[in-house]
């Protein structure tokens, strides 16, 4: 299945950035213009006058020598581009993941315990408005609030301008443990805060409401009334027994939430000026890009297919009765 | 509730620990709009990636004083022009001294291998360093510059001629742009013998006021004084470029004090920078012009009394106040007043719809006629907002019977299709680059940029006669005087509607010192202070 999946992305791709109208030579020359003669040659410098048939085979066939192709504007490769920023979405995911789950799940079973109850219903309209909350506004009025009425977290960034150190893995948290300047780790932990708590808005909810919602259908089941009847602690029931059946969901849930957070972080990207593949994503495409947008979204999509087989093997081992057997 | 108040909690502690910070060399912080190209200008045309090569690393032959389009001598201190106007002789400033990087130390001071290199890189195609990264060395092309250069000559080590095939009067002004900057020739043979052209253009090494330190990408830019620079060094030690996209998050920043200076504010952020204590707003008027060109081919606007009724009918002011929200100036010329040769004498078309309406009965129209107006779907600094204005100019006009109806397309597809003619009527606008009034008239209005950047699609013989006359002219007294005529030729045949000149913002916080606006939009950090 992976080979064919595999095409079957190049060719979206492809098709798609193609298929959008703009011409990246033309942007180049901006109001100034070109003459005919100049771009004629810019475009074949950029192999843009062959084909499109020819242009897909030329892209596969460099795909499957490890060759991703450079980008138009920087002319670096795009795979270098890719690795230099990667590692700042997957810190942002990572920590908006840990956000989102920490505070959901534990909201998701009280609720689900407590229903009907106060609690209940606050979680449930909360999260309802997490989901619904256009991030852009989210990001800016947390900015507000606690960058600049209270002074308690920096407005956007990795690290406050004033440290300097060498970015060798691209983690910064990992970054500023390795450089022994006083102050820098702490640094990046503050400039980590508004980010992953507006990334991990919309997970939040989605996580909330799916562990209230599978929790509430395991609960009425008889084997947890035969739990129960046997004298077993409520702490016990919930948190064993109907937990780990109620999992299966939030976890599926988890899985698509972290591919939608590796893709999809523009607008916090943007808002906290957050040097991620998204931002550079959305950018490649307005300057039509089309290596970097090729390249950008394949390696992100390989990335949410491992996402999805990690999930896959987690229900294994979170319920036995799922194992892959022959 | 309990959540929120471990939340509030956790921000507090971290808050704490945080406060105090430990005592760092002279910083200043500059919020950029955005992720350079690269870092060599010779490759590329927008303003944010000279921002940060060209204005803070390198130094040009010619320079502009900082704040004017005055050209002054830079790493040349002096030049003569042969009486034919073909022969220009540089003498090089002595003593001038290259960064010093982790990778190189400079032998030798700046000499006329590092000029001959500069140049022969971009115009020859058989040079070594030609083809490296790209090589597509786009200003140095369209400014005619491939075209006009016959041979560079090192008479010694301190001198070179250029020899050009024809006068050119905007030569000088042309190489104190930042594409000429000027790179160090031993730091290209030495990355070249070690096998890493490219480093030249990733990591390079100029004469600058700063030297580049560090750079993650979409991120942030790091750069160090220079401290032997031949002006003196920066008072600032320590420069940062923090990469910040949004303009409203870098309105923050700079509130939270996180940076010194910012770039493009939101027009409806100016009122309240303008009242806050901690903010200085700095403003000048750009060295720019908005305009809506008449596809002068096509018909009716191949008629001069279309193009003036329609000139009249249109209410400037109301496209100032409600499309640049005060933050901009009339325009009645092609190029903006802070041009040498601007004619103030020039009378711009009064808003007057009866009188355009019987110049279009006189035209022929008296019922008016249908026609279309073409919106950029991007924000610049000359045209806030080509749809607002659109629609204004179409209410304008519709009032003396001439309906016109908005188009508009993606950037690159607008740039294409008009430059091949197929608007009737168009939005544009053009910021200058080098304070030439050639680099006006001729770039947008000449017959030779017909099919280029000339959307008007404008030849008319007695205009083109007086520009070229005035490109070979070196006196500046007589081509003032033949652009002078120029715009008032323009003006009559009205192959625009001249709409305005914005008005740049440059919000700072207070205590930063020295700071000058760049009329061409730059932002330069020689020289500033924080106090």
């Amino acid at each position: 299945m992976i080979i064919p999946t595999f095409i079957g992305m190049t060719l979206l791709t492809f098709a798609l950035i193609h298929l959008v109208p703009g011409d990246p030579v033309e942007l180049i020359a901006g109001e100034r213009g070109i003459t005919p003669e100049r771009h004629a040659i810019l475009r074949a410098e950029l192999g843009l006058d062959k084909p499109l048939i020819v242009q897909y085979g030329n892209y596969v066939w460099d795909i499957f020598h490890g060759n991703l192709g450079k980008s138009i504007i920087t002319k670096q490769p795009v795979f270098k581009e890719f690795l230099t920023l990667f590692p700042a979405t997957m810190e942002l995911s990572f920590f908006a993941m840990i956000f989102a789950i920490t505070l959901g799940l534990p909201a998701g079973i009280i609720a689900s315990v407590k229903r009907g109850s106060f609690f209940d219903h606050s979680v449930m309209g909360l999260s309802l408005a997490g989901y619904s909350m256009p991030i852009f506004w989210w990001g800016l009025l947390m900015i507000l609030f606690f960058s600049v009425f209270l002074g308690w977290t920096p407005v956007s960034g990795r690290l406050s301008a004033l440290f300097w150190i060498d970015a060798d893995t691209g983690f910064m948290l990992i970054d500023t443990l390795k450089s022994n300047e006083k102050g820098t780790f702490i640094s990046a932990v503050r400039h980590l805060i508004l980010p992953s708590i507006v990334l991990g808005t919309i997970p939040l909810a989605v996580i909330a409401r799916m562990t209230r919602s599978a929790m509430l259908e395991v609960l009425t089941e008889d084997y947890v009334r035969t739990a129960r009847a046997k004298g077993l602690s409520p702490s016990r029931v919930i948190m064993i027994h109907a937990l780990r059946n109620a999992l299966i969901p939030v976890i599926t849930v988890i899985g698509l939430q972290t591919g939608v957070l590796l893709a999809g972080a523009i607008l916090t990207e943007t808002i906290f000026a957050w040097p991620g593949v998204g931002k550079w994503i959305v950018e490649s495409i307005n300057r039509r890009d089309y290596p970097a947008v090729q390249g950008g979204i394949l390696l992100i999509s390989s990335l949410v297919i491992l996402v999805n087989l990690g999930v896959d093997m987690l229900y294994g081992v979170v319920n036995p009765r799922i194992r892959y057997n022959k | 509730m309990k959540l929120l108040k471990y939340l509030m909690l956790f921000f507090a502690v971290t808050a704490i620990l945080l406060a105090g910070g430990s005592a760092h060399a002279k910083t200043c912080v500059f919020c950029s709009e955005g992720s350079p190209e690269g870092f060599n200008p010779a490759f590329y045309t927008s303003g944010t990636t000279f921002d940060v090569s060209s204005r803070p690393m390198f130094d040009r032959l010619v320079l502009f004083e900082l704040g004017t389009t005055k050209t002054i001598p830079g790493l040349a201190e002096k030049w003569t022009i042969s009486p034919d106007g073909k022969t220009y002789t540089f003498h090089l400033r002595k003593g001038v001294k290259f960064h010093t990087k982790k990778n190189f130390t400079p032998t030798r001071d700046f000499n006329a291998d590092d000029v001959l290199f500069t140049f022969d890189r971009q115009r020859d195609k058989n040079h070594p360093y030609h083809k490296v990264s790209g090589g597509n060395y786009e200003y140095f092309i369209s400014t005619g510059m491939a075209a006009l250069i016959q041979n560079i000559e090192k008479k010694d080590d301190y001198t070179v001629v250029f020899h050009l095939l024809r006068p050119d009067a905007p030569f000088i002004a042309n190489i104190a742009m930042d594409f000429a900057s000027i790179f160090s020739a031993e730091y290209a043979d030495m990355m070249m013998k070690a096998g890493t052209p490219q480093e030249v253009d990733l990591n390079p090494v100029g004469t600058g006021p700063y030297m580049l330190v560090q750079y993650q990408k979409d991120s942030i830019i790091r750069y160090e004084s220079h401290k032997q620079y031949w002006r003196g060094a920066a008072p600032i030690d320590k420069l940062v470029y923090s990469i910040t996209p949004d303009a409203s998050v870098r309105y923050a920043k700079l509130k939270a004090g996180e940076c010194h200076v910012m770039p493009y504010p939101n027009p409806a952020d100016l009122a309240q920078m303008a009242k806050d204590k901690d903010i200085k707003l700095m403003q000048m008027e750009g060295l720019n012009v908005g305009y809506l060109a008449f596809n002068t081919e096509k018909k009716p606007f191949d008629n001069v009394k279309v193009r003036q009724a329609l000139n009249m009918a249109i209410n400037k002011q109301a496209i100032i106040d409600a499309v640049f929200q005060g933050a901009g100036k009339i325009a009645k010329n092609p190029i903006p007043p802070t041009i040498w040769s601007y004619n103030d004498k020039v009378k711009d078309y009064p808003y007057d719809p009866v009188a355009a309406k019987k110049l279009l009965a006189e035209a022929g129209f008296p019922n008016g006629f249908e026609t279309d107006i073409w919106a950029m779907p991007v924000q610049r600094p000359y045209n806030p907002n080509a749809r607002r204005m659109a629609e204004i100019i179409q209410a304008d006009w519709d009032k003396i019977g001439v309906k016109a109806k908005i188009v508009t397309y993606e950037w690159a597809e607008y740039l294409k299709r008009s430059k091949e003619g197929e608007h009737q009527t168009l939005l544009l606008g053009w910021t200058g680059d080098n304070g030439d009034p050639d680099n006006f008239l001729n770039v947008l209005l000449s017959c030779d940029a017909v099919g280029a950047a000339n959307r008007a699609r404008w030849c008319y013989k007695p205009f083109d006669e007086l520009l070229k006359q005035a490109k070979i002219t070196s006196d500046v007294a007589e081509r003032t005087r033949l652009y002078e005529k120029a715009q008032v030729i323009f003006k009559e045949q009205a192959p625009w509607v001249t709409i305005a000149h914005s008005v740049v913002f440059k919000p700072m916080r207070k205590e930063v010192v020295n700071f000058k606006i760049d009329p061409f939009g730059g932002h330069v950090f020689y020289g500033v202070d924080i106090k």
